[in-house]
């Protein structure tokens, strides 16, 4: 196939490119208006917040609490809106490509390799932690919109509200700095966003991409999908020695020997050009793929 | 067996997204992500 050989090399760009393209309507970042355009429907598969004021789509996870805290309330007025759009444009993405475009595409992952670069002592996310990423989404993104409801019948994105350090950080602070009226609302709950934020801005220093593993909702979902997506990658037991080097590269610190297809792989590629025995490769619509032109030191 | 299973999600969960286009949930979502989003922004 060779498609993603060139790419895969440059993917910093497509990183990049990636978060530029989502937020592309730049203006808005003077005027602290936020982009309203009809194409604004359409859901990213990245964590990017549609308060961003230069956000061109909407953030999944958002749209999802949406539905389910309007769920009750749809229901009791015999309205038809159960989030089948968002979830299916999920699962479509994800049966193709599963968890590809937390590699390549979102704008929060990419700050946090950006920010893993700052030289600081290392820290390993302890591994139990990539169950933590499930418990938010059970929990804030699905059961609390839907079990807790005004007297209305609606309930919160209780994500947004509480944890997204990507919706502080993307609209939050622009926002509030571009705005007097948003200014004199601040209290409590936006100081607690803005502390939560810092902490990860930390974490993110000294361990590698720790909100996509330990938090992440949307990368929970779209993970599920990488053992039955299209896309696959392979490990050749036969040729993998187990050195490790793959592990040291990548990005979210997995073993890809252990398991080719876990749901924590952002499927960036990176080990496929780290291994010099040329033992990790991918699939696509059948067409396999191992790195040898990229290899250093090719010992076949 | 295991190489049917990506097409069958794959039909599967378009038939979803098609099904919530039909039912008008492009605009509830456009309709959110139109106004600014106090909850996300930390003042909701």
């Amino acid at each position: 196939m060779g498609i993603l050989n060139r790419p895969r090399s440059k993917r910093a760009w497509y990183q990049a490119f990636g978060a530029l393209a989502i937020n592309a309507w730049l203006p808005n970042w003077v005027t602290g208006q936020i982009f309203q355009g009809n194409v604004k429907g359409t859901c990213v598969p990245v964590l990017n917040c549609y308060s961003c004021p230069s956000a061109l789509g909407a953030c999944p996870i958002g749209a999802m609490q949406t539905f389910f805290g309007g769920l009750r309330f749809n229901l009791s007025i015999a309205e038809k809106k159960f989030g089948l759009y968002v979830i299916g444009l999920l699962g479509t993405v994800g049966s193709v490509i599963g968890r590809m475009p937390c590699g390549w595409l979102c704008p929060f992952g990419f700050l946090q390799e950006l920010m893993h670069k700052i030289p600081t002592p290392k820290l390993r996310v302890p591994r139990f932690f990539s169950s933590f990423r499930y418990v938010f989404l059970a929990v804030l993104v699905v059961a609390l919109p839907l079990l807790i409801v005004d007297e209305m019948g609606f309930g919160q994105t209780w994500f947004c509200k509480w944890v997204c350090p990507a919706g502080t950080l993307e609209a939050g602070i622009p926002l509030v700095l571009l705005n007097e009226g948003l200014r004199s609302l601040v209290g409590f709950m936006y100081y607690w966003k803005v502390g939560l934020l810092v902490l990860f801005l930390g974490w993110m220093t000294v361990s590698r991409r720790p909100f996509c593993r330990a938090v992440c909702p949307l990368g929970a979902i779209l993970g599920l999908f990488n053992k039955g997506s299209l896309f696959r990658m392979a490990v050749d037991d036969e040729k993998c020695t187990l050195c490790d080097k793959c592990r040291k590269d990548c990005p979210v610190d997995i073993k890809i020997y252990e398991s080719a297809n876990s749901p924590a792989c952002v499927r960036c590629l990176k080990c496929v050009d780290s291994c010099k025995y040329g033992a990790i490769s991918y699939e696509f619509l059948g067409k396999h793929e191992v790195a040898e032109d990229l290899r250093v030191g090719n010992p076949a | 067996m295991k190489r049917r299973l990506p097409w069958i999600l794959l039909t599967v969960f378009l038939v979803l997204m098609i099904t919530g286009l039909l039912l008008g949930e492009y605009k509830m979502v456009l309709e959110k992500a139109v106004t600014v989003c106090l909850d996300c922004i930390g003042i909701g």
